[in-house]
C-alpha cells in the first residue's frame, strides 16, 4: 500500500508524542501543531526517515490580539510520491510568544528554507536560531520596523523614506 | 520649426536657421529612450518599442539600456523606496539635456499601492515631464508622451550643451 498522510501523522504520533499538541484536519488538509523545541528534531525525521525531501512554504501569521502566543510559523512540507497521486503534504505549526519570538533554523535540513526564513524575519521580525545569514531580504538593510506586524500601520512610509535618503547620501544600494 | 520653410532664402541650396533650432529639431527626432522599467507597465512599454506600435516612427526606437547614452527616461512600473535611489543615480547619470515621463498610475501616484514601500509618486525625487495616467496606459497613451515631448523640445528647446 501506498504511502499517505495518515502513516506519516501515525509514525509522528508514535516517534514524538510529548511534543506534538494538536492536530487538525481541514478539507484533506492535514495541519500539525507542535512545540517550538522540537521543530529541528522532527523536521529531521520527516525529511530523513518519512521522504519528506521538499519544504514548499515557509511563513509565519501575526495573532495579535486574536490570540495568545502571538506568532505562529507555519511549514508546508512535501513528499513525492512515485506518482503525483501519491503527493503527501503535511502542514506544520508552531507557536511563539510576543516576548520571545525565536525559533530553531530548518536550513540544516532545507537549504531552501534559507530565503524563507530571511523573509519571515525581515516581515515579522522572528529570529532563526543557527541561520547562516540572517538579513533583511526584501527591505533595505538599514530599515527599522517589521512591517507585518500587525500592529505596524502599513501606510507609514516615514521608515522607508529614511532609509531612500540615506541611500541617495551614500551612493550606495 | 524654425527651420526657413524655404531652401532657396540665400540663393543656391542654402538653409537658414539658428543653431539653436536646428539642434532641437535633431533631438526631438532622434529622442534616445533609457527604458526603466520595474513592473506591469513595461511590457506595454516594450509593446510600444516592438514592431506593431513601432516607436521607431518617431525617431525614439533605440532603447539605451545606458543612461550615458540617453535622453529620455521612461519610468515604467512601482517604484518602491529601495528602488527609488536607483531610479535617482541613473537619472543623474543621464547628460544634459534629458526628459522623464512618468508612465502609468503608480509612477503619476503610487497607483494601488499605497503601502509602506511604495513612492507616492516619483515627482517626490525626479523631475517629470509628461504624466501618463492608466493601469496600465495603452501604447497609443505612450507615443502620445512621447508626441508631448516632442512638441515641449520643439516649442521651449533646450539649452545647447
Ligand atoms: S500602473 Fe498598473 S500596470 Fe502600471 S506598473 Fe502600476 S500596477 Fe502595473
Amino acid at each position: 500500500m501506498s504511502f499517505d498522510v495518515e502513516q506519516a501523522v501515525g509514525s509522528l504520533q508514535n516517534e514524538f508524542p510529548q511534543n506534538i499538541v494538536n492536530i487538525k484536519e481541514y478539507r484533506n488538509e492535514t495541519t500539525i501543531l507542535i512545540d517550538k523545541e522540537s521543530i529541528n528534531k522532527i523536521c529531521n525525521y520527516l525529511k530523513h526517515n518519512l521522504d519528506f525531501t521538499f519544504l514548499a512554504d515557509l511563513t509565519a501569521v501575526d495573532y495579535l490580539e486574536v490570540k495568545s502566543p502571538r506568532y505562529e510559523v507555519v511549514y508546508h512540507i512535501h513528499r513525492f510520491g512515485p506518482d503525483c497521486e501519491e503527493n503527501v503534504r503535511i502542514r506544520l505549526k508552531a507557536e511563539l510568544t510576543d516576548s520571545e519570538p525565536t525559533i530553531d533554523s530548518v536550513v540544516s535540513i532545507w537549504s531552501g528554507a534559507d530565503w524563507l526564513e530571511r523573509e519571515v524575519y525581515d516581515m515579522f521580525g522572528i529570529k532563526f536560531i543557527g541561520h547562516p545569514d540572517l538579513r533583511r531580504i526584501l527591505m533595505p538593510e538599514d530599515y527599522e520596523p517589521f512591517p507585518l506586524r500587525k500592529d505596524f500601520d502599513v501606510r507609514n512610509r516615514e521608515a522607508s523614506k529614511k532609509s531612500f535618503e540615506k541611500a541617495l547620501e551614500d551612493g550606495t544600494d | 520649426m524654425g527651420v526657413n520653410a524655404d531652401p532657396l532664402v540665400g540663393g543656391e541650396g542654402f538653409l537658414t536657421t539658428t543653431i539653436e533650432a536646428f539642434a532641437n529639431w535633431g533631438r526631438k527626432n532622434s529622442l534616445w529612450p533609457m527604458p526603466f522599467g520595474t513592473a506591469c507597465c513595461a511590457i506595454e512599454m516594450m509593446g510600444v518599442f516592438a514592431s506593431r506600435y513601432d516607436l521607431s516612427r518617431f525617431g525614439a526606437e533605440v532603447a539605451r539600456f545606458s543612461p550615458r547614452q540617453a535622453d529620455l527616461m521612461i519610468v515604467s512600473g512601482t517604484i518602491t523606496y529601495k528602488m527609488a535611489s536607483v531610479c535617482r543615480r541613473i537619472y543623474d547619470q543621464m547628460p544634459e539635456p534629458k526628459w522623464v515621463i512618468a508612465m502609468g498610475s503608480c509612477t503619476c501616484g503610487g497607483g494601488p499601492f499605497d503601502s509602506y514601500a511604495v513612492v507616492q509618486g516619483i515627482d517626490e525625487f525626479l523631475p517629470v515631464d509628461v504624466y501618463v495616467g492608466g493601469c496600465p496606459p495603452r501604447p497609443e497613451a505612450l507615443i502620445d508622451a512621447v508626441m508631448k515631448i516632442q512638441k515641449k523640445i520643439e516649442m521651449k528647446g533646450a539649452p545647447i550643451v
